[in-house]
């Protein structure tokens, strides 16, 4: 029945008088889509079922003032702001009250953040409980130490939902600091009785999954799938998965069914980047046992940072042109405990060793914090750079290129700066030693 | 009495076992001294140098055939000139394909060393790293992993260095009986020497095997390349996805200090480093 058309003469011939006074309403009676903020109908259904259109009413005046009419349907007259707001806040808010099953994520939260890693990981979680779309299973991260994030409070908590994270047991108590496996497998343990969880996943990295998710597949006496780096579905499987796991010093792929516990590799999975989770705070209804520890953490032992090869370096301080006074750079990197690094042009005049250089042609470094001074940031430096995590930068001119890349930037001139710098962390660390 | 007998034993150094298997060459995929359990049996030496009176036993756990007998005598032939306990070493026989964790397991518990020594992994079969930590939850001694080198030896209690990622160190104190794990980051092990090597008997020790049923099921394929990640840009339009492909990343635009005294721009930076906490 509904879909015989059924035409009004009279309507459609106001629709095409675009000077009847009725005009306007009966367009928005017939159409389906109007252009910008009240403006003119630009699209409705003719009388035999074909759609018009109405080009007048669609595109917008781009940068020059020339009319452009975007045919991928996403521009339809509103302003390009609009839609890339929308295009930030496209993810979906999923919200999952009643899990069928836990899947558990021990992420090594790195300095405070998740890593590319644990994201990766968070990816693979994600997967594993949302095959089933009618029965979804919930991740759950158990966080170690303190959680620093991105911005505070708010932003924070979103950071772990924008990771794929429906429930969160935060762990910081002092006992877990430093290298405390067996207090962190009591904590697991723990949570293990509490859930029973499907899946535990951590990462197989030398930051500590490798080492916690041993031993904690051999607790729970699981035999772990370590060095993961692929997974699928296979009904065949006991837990309804299969992974295949790098082997023999990587020289080996083994395909076996998925295991309750599985120490994946980075990149095993995509990101989450689709949706938004709770990140719903979960607190450990029975208290962990203290247990004795045999193993005491005499905590890190200062190493000289100028012995720390470059490519491996948490904090680099990097010289290049605009670096006027070598002594005082020297002197800077040893107060602020860093590790030198320099660009081409500091190298190629022979104010720094060759095993110095950072970029496409030197070392490609994985700081922290990379300090830049006096840099311009040509592309082959910056290339040496792209995997840092933040970066500061200390430039005469705030037109170039490293300032693009930095977290911070401070315009100035490179000498006073690092002096004022130094100056700085002397006296803060004057000021502990005279309180202590 | 007790210090008495303490010192005696402090004289006498400790029992340590190195274990060792059979390593693979990563182009030639011939056997070899596995390059972690010979680092292992550096340190063990190590600790003979600074402790005088310390015993060394090498196990290994495997079927003994003509290539693993030449890959083993790699390891007996590091000892050249410190005499004591390397002429022979331990091994477990068991056919190819078997569990090497109840063997080396029961052998330990009965001989009772106290410090034992691994590799991180192995260059062969399924190479998971899991051997340490399966012997130390049978055993239930502690376990320390990555370790870079071993301070002191006193009174039960060693004092380690533990390799930490980014060429970090970490100072542990741990009671013996323990097991210590070791990988790159350990001291480089020496060369072998052809003759002690060639004069190095074994001991052969006969178990019973336990084939690893569940290993057996698994398919084992040569390691195929990972398939390199694809940026992908999730984008609705032409337009958007050609912006994404041509423009550079602009990154996230940080915070740019202009027209500031160089004592306010030190202060921004300080707080950045101590919130990223890399000052010492
Ligand atoms: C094939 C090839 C490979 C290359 N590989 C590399 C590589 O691996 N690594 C690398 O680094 N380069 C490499 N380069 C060189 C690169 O292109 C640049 O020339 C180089 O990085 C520039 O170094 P710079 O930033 O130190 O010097 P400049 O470009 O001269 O920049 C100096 C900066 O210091 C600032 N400045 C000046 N005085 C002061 C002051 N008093 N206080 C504060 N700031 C000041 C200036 O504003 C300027 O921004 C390569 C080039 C080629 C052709």
């Amino acid at each position: 029945m509904s879909e015989i058309i059924r035409r009004d003469p009279r309507r459609e011939w106001i629709a095409r008088n675009r000077l009847h006074p009725e005009h306007a309403s009966v367009l928005a009676a017939l159409g389906v889509n109007r252009g910008g903020d009240g403006g003119a109908v630009s699209e409705w259904l003719g009388p035999n079922g074909v759609v018009r259109k109405n080009p007048r009413a669609i595109g917008f005046i781009g940068p020059n003032g020339v009319k452009r009419i975007d045919r991928s349907g996403l521009q339809q007259g509103g302003q390009s702001t609009a839609t890339t707001t929308a295009a930030r806040d496209s993810r979906r808010t999923v919200t999952i009250d009643q899990p069928a099953f836990l899947v558990v994520v021990v992420p090594d939260l790195t300095g405070g953040r998740l890593s590319g890693h644990d994201k990766d990981l968070l990816g693979l979680a994600r997967r594993v409980a949302d095959a089933d779309a009618e029965q979804p299973g919930a991740v759950v991260a158990i966080l170690f130490g303190e959680h620093k994030g991105e911005g505070g409070g708010e932003l924070k908590e979103q950071a772990l939902g924008e990771a794929g994270i429906d429930r969160v047991v935060h762990l910081d108590d002092e006992f877990y600091a430093g290298f405390a496996p067996e207090a962190r497998l009591a904590a697991l343990s723990a949570v293990e009785r509490e859930m029973t969880p499907r899946f535990w996943l951590l990462p197989d990295s030398p930051l500590g999954g490798a080492d916690l998710g041993r031993r904690l597949a051999l607790r729970l006496g699981e035999r772990a799938a370590t060095g993961v780096w692929q997974v699928e579905a296979d009904n065949e499987a006991p837990l309804g998965w299969r992974c295949t796991a790098r082997g023999a010093a990587g020289s080996l792929d083994i395909q076996r069914p998925l295991p309750r516990v599985a120490l994946a590799l980075a990149e095993c999975a995509e990101p989450v980047d689709e949706t938004r989770h709770a990140a719903e705070h979960l607190a450990l209804a029975a208290s962990i046992p203290t247990t004795l520890s045999r193993i005491e953490d005499l905590g890190q032992v200062a190493v000289d940072p100028a012995g720390v090869a470059l490519a491996e370096a948490e904090f680099i301080l990097s010289g290049g042109n605009g670096v006027k006074q070598w002594d005082a750079f020297h002197h800077a990197a040893k107060v602020l405990g860093a590790t030198e690094g320099a660009s081409r042009v500091a190298v190629d005049d022979g104010f720094m060793a060759r095993d110095r250089q950072v970029g496409a042609t030197g070392t490609w470094v994985t700081a922290r914090v990379y300090m830049a001074v006096g840099i311009s940031g040509a592309i082959q430096h910056l290339q040496g750079i792209q995997r840092c995590d933040k970066v500061v930068a200390i430039n005469l001119d705030p037109g170039c290129d490293i300032i693009k890349r930095a977290d911070l930037a401070v315009i100035g001139d490179s000498t006073q700066i690092l002096a004022a710098l130094v100056a700085m962390v002397e006296q803060q660390r004057g000021g502990q030693r005279d309180a202590a | 009495m007790q210090p008495d007998l303490q010192q005696k034993q402090q004289q006498q150094g400790i029992d340590v076992a190195v274990l060792v298997s059979i390593g693979r060459h990563p182009t030639t995929g011939r056997a070899r001294r596995a390059e972690q359990d010979a680092r292992g049996l550096e340190l063990a030496l190590a600790i003979e140098a600074e402790l005088p009176g310390t015993r060394i036993s090498m196990l290994h756990a495997g079927s003994q055939d003509d290539s693993s007998e030449a890959a083993l005598r790699g390891y007996l032939g590091m000892a050249t000139g410190v005499g004591m306990g390397l002429e022979s070493m331990t091994l477990l026989e068991q056919p190819e394909g078997s569990d090497a964790i109840p063997a080396l397991a029961k052998h330990l518990a009965a001989t009772s060393p106290q410090l034992v020594i691994t590799g991180a992994r192995a260059e062969r079969g399924e190479g998971s790293g899991l051997l340490p930590y399966a012997l130390a939850e049978h055993l239930g001694w502690p376990l320390v992993n990555s370790l870079a080198s071993v301070e002191k030896v006193e009174n039960g209690v060693v004092t380690l260095l533990q390799a930490l990622p980014r060429g970090q160190r970490r100072r542990l104190k741990v009671r013996l009986p323990a097991i210590i794990s070791v990988d790159e980051a350990a001291p480089a092990a020496r060369q072998s020497a052809f003759g002690p090597a060639r004069r190095a008997t074994f001991a052969i020790t006969p178990t019973t095997p336990e084939a690893d049923s569940e290993l057996a099921q698994w398919h084992l394929a040569p390691a195929r390349k990972r398939p390199k990640r694809l940026k992908i840009v999730k984008a609705a339009s032409a337009r958007d996805r050609f912006k994404a492909a041509a423009s550079k990343s602009e990154g996230k635009g940080g915070q740019v200090l202009t027209d500031v005294t160089p004592e306010q721009g030190a202060e921004a930076i300080y707080q950045l480093l101590k919130e990223e906490d890399v000052l010492r």
